[in-house]
């Protein structure tokens, strides 16, 4: 059996009534790699954020459906449990809840009452994920994202992906701020996700990921909208050129969206 | 302003209840004298909390309380306290006035450790206990409550851990005002001689929802030259209790004492701990937390003032307020002149889980002195819409997520306590608080 569907139709976002999002078409299927990319300010992280139910956004027009199922309607833990997951670019920090409490309660969460995974299971399950992305395991003791580093944070988010297994997962800018090595191992866990049932939208502005993730798909998003697809070609043609050609090519003048000039 | 409230018992009374008990001269003569001057002095007056129509004047006074002869009598409630694994060694169970169950290693009593219940300890101790008996501390005539205390005084432990005596195991104390209308003038003094150092936990727990009476509670922690104190407590009184405690800490040179204090009161409370920073380089870590709901009015004040030079006073304060509860909390750092080097640092956070409810942070930093380092932060405010929005992105329903949230906020306490049953039934306690 094929993974799921993400399906975003004519998304229009916004957020404190400035329009950010402009009619957004995109279809992620399971076993399927998207990358976003586009320079800062052209809407990418709003997607990601509507995608999941931020409360900050609000979408005025059109749909996003996993498998046929209104999203929209859902609310945020009932998204997740149906199968998205978001990477945040900056993950709350959370004190005196430690890292593998909340670990736990996360992964029970999508559990049914009375099928609760046993706690060796769940000590077994993180420590192999703690090793696969090199984390120190004193990490699952501290705080949840309390004094992280950048690099640390985004290692959790990715360790959160491995141990939650969505069907869907949209990663924003998991590899911002990264040095060369924790790109590396994000990206290891990553690929390690990668199967039929497991789509994924990355979302960054620097190619340098994907010499590490081959995407299936690149898009490039401006003024709000997806304004060119294309296969990991698009992405080495960004490395290489920039966005410049693509601004000529569609005639656009400034890329970016809801910005005070 | 004239103090109208009549006291419930009279001179005569305190002279009977001394020489009933067969106190020392000065014991009864501290009593006398506290009462008259119960009668011309005026209440507390806690910042921005009036406490004039609580109920001070109604309670019984003299109430005995059966002994157990094995922990396993206890109510369920009560045995929540007590490791039952691993059965504590040195534990005091005060049943209203009466000591219902004591026990004390011998390891502990062979190196000269006195853990004894207050009454006991002024006659057997008579004069180690007067030394320090609302002396360093707290003064009887600060106010009428702990001159009121002084002269109605009707339990609590003493405890005195010799020079350089280190005490490994927690000494646990559980009061239970198991009467819905015995009053608990309870007197914890606490005594470390020099280089020595103890734990000390203590629970107080009532179920008097609608009967009323009162706990005034003065305790007095007192850490010489280089001893160190780790001080824990959860305070669980319910809602007729109407309770005043005073908890104060004297540090003396290089001394350390550390409070973690779980407030959990359903009745009207003004907690007061301050901590006397006396000696140079001594320090304390003061941490409380506290659940207000339903009707509750809280004041509750931490306060570190600074004598000594190179002393180190750090305040958390955390508390939750849900239904119409109304707390206060006060963070005050005080640094007298001369104590130069100080670092008075203090934190108070006031989520609010209710529209009704009320929650107000006063930092207050007294500074005479130039060369110090000192400062603070303060909020009030609801669980944050971002972190919630992290949590449930996770698959945790929005209830789960604030239960975490609310639970990581009074975690520096519960982590702190030393014994891992009084942990969980803090964690429990404020599990039922919250709901």
């Amino acid at each position: 059996m094929a993974g799921s569907v993400l399906e975003i139709k004519n998304l229009h976002v916004s957020i404190e009534d400035k329009e950010i999002l402009k009619g957004v078409n995109l279809t992620i299927k399971g076993g399927e790699f998207h990358a976003v990319m586009g320079p800062n300010g052209t809407g990418k992280s709003t997607l990601a954020s509507a995608i999941m139910g931020h409360p900050s956004y609000e979408v005025t027009e059109g749909s996003i459906t996993l498998d046929g199922e209104d999203v929209l309607e859902m609310e945020v833990d009932e998204r997740a449990r149906a199968g998205l997951f978001l990477a945040m670019q900056y993950p709350s920090e959370i004190s005196g809840v430690t890292t593998s409490e909340f670990l736990r309660s996360a992964m029970n969460a999508r559990r049914e009452e009375g099928d609760e995974i046993s706690l060796m299971k769940f000590i077994k399950e993180m420590d192999e994920a703690l090793d696969f992305l090199e984390i120190d395991k004193n990490m699952a003791q501290r705080y949840l994202n309390e004094g992280f580093s950048g690099g640390e944070k985004k290692r959790n988010e990715i360790l959160q992906l491995l141990l939650l297994k969505p069907e869907i997962a949209i990663l924003d800018e998991i590899d911002s701020g990264l040095d060369i090595d924790a790109l590396k191992v994000v990206s290891k866990g990553i690929n390690k996700m990668r199967t039929d049932n497991f789509g994924t939208l990355i979302i960054t502005h620097y190619q340098r990921l994907l010499n590490y993730i081959t995407p299936d798909f690149v898009h490039v998003m401006m003024k709000g909208r997806v304004v060119k697809s294309g296969g990991p070609e698009l992405a080495k043609r960004l490395e290489a050129e920039g966005y410049e050609w693509i601004k000529e090519e569609l005639g656009i003048q400034d890329e970016t969206v809801g910005q005070e000039a | 302003m004239t103090v109208v409230t009549k006291l419930p018992y009279d001179k005569d009374y305190i002279a009977q209840f001394s020489s009933d008990r067969n106190e020392p001269e000065w014991m009864k003569s501290l009593r006398l004298k506290a009462y008259e001057q119960a009668e011309t002095l005026d209440m507390p007056k806690p910042d921005k909390t009036n406490i004039s129509r609580w109920n001070f004047s109604t309670f019984k006074h003299g109430t005995e309380g059966e002994r157990i002869s094995s922990l396993s009598e206890l109510p369920v409630d009560l045995k929540a306290f007590i490791d039952q694994d691993n059965l504590p060694e040195n534990l005091l169970i005060q049943r209203n006035e009466s000591v219902a169950y004591r026990a004390l290693s011998k390891d502990l009593e062979d190196k000269g450790v006195i853990f004894t219940d207050i009454l006991t300890a002024v006659k057997e101790h008579s004069d180690l206990v007067e030394k320090y008996y609302m002396k360093d501390a707290v003064q009887i005539d600060e106010h009428r409550l702990t001159a009121l205390h002084a002269a109605l005084m009707n339990g609590g432990v003493f405890v005195y851990i010799p020079k350089n005596v280190q005490v490994e195991t927690p000494i646990q104390t559980i009061f239970w005002q198991e009467d819905p209308e015995a009053a608990l003038f309870n007197h914890v003094l606490v005594v470390a001689d020099e280089g020595s150092e103890l734990t000390y936990v203590e629970n107080y727990f009532s179920t008097n929802e609608s009967q009323a009476t009162v706990a005034n509670i003065v305790t007095e922690v007192i850490a010489l030259d280089n001893a160190k104190i780790d001080f824990g407590g959860v305070d669980h009184f319910a809602a007729g209790t109407t309770t005043y405690v005073n908890r104060r800490g004297a540090a003396y040179r290089d001394a350390t004492v550390d409070w973690a204090l779980g407030l959990m009161n359903d009745g009207n409370t003004v907690s007061e701990n301050i901590t006397h920073l006396i000696g140079n380089g001594s320090s304390t870590d003061m941490k409380a937390v506290s659940v207000g709901r339903g009707k509750q009015i809280g004041n509750i004040t931490s306060k570190t003032v600074h004598f000594g030079k190179d002393s180190v006073g750090h305040i958390l304060q955390h508390g939750v307020m849900t239904g119409s509860a109304s707390n206060v909390f006060n963070g005050i750092g005080k640094i007298e002149h001369g104590a130069t080097r100080s670092d008075a640092v203090q934190e108070s956070r006031v989520l609010m889980l209710s529209e009704d409810a009320r929650g107000d942070a006063n930092p207050i930093l007294l500074i005479d002195e130039d060369d110090v380092t000192a400062g603070h932060a303060a909020s009030v405010g609801r669980v944050n819409e971002l972190d919630l929005y992290y949590l449930t992105s996770r698959g945790l329903k929005r209830r789960e997520a604030e239960r975490l949230i609310i639970h990581g906020f009074l975690e520096p306490v519960v982590a702190q306590l030393p014994i891992e049953s009084v942990k969980k039934q803090l964690t429990s306690v404020i599990e039922r608080k919250v709901q």
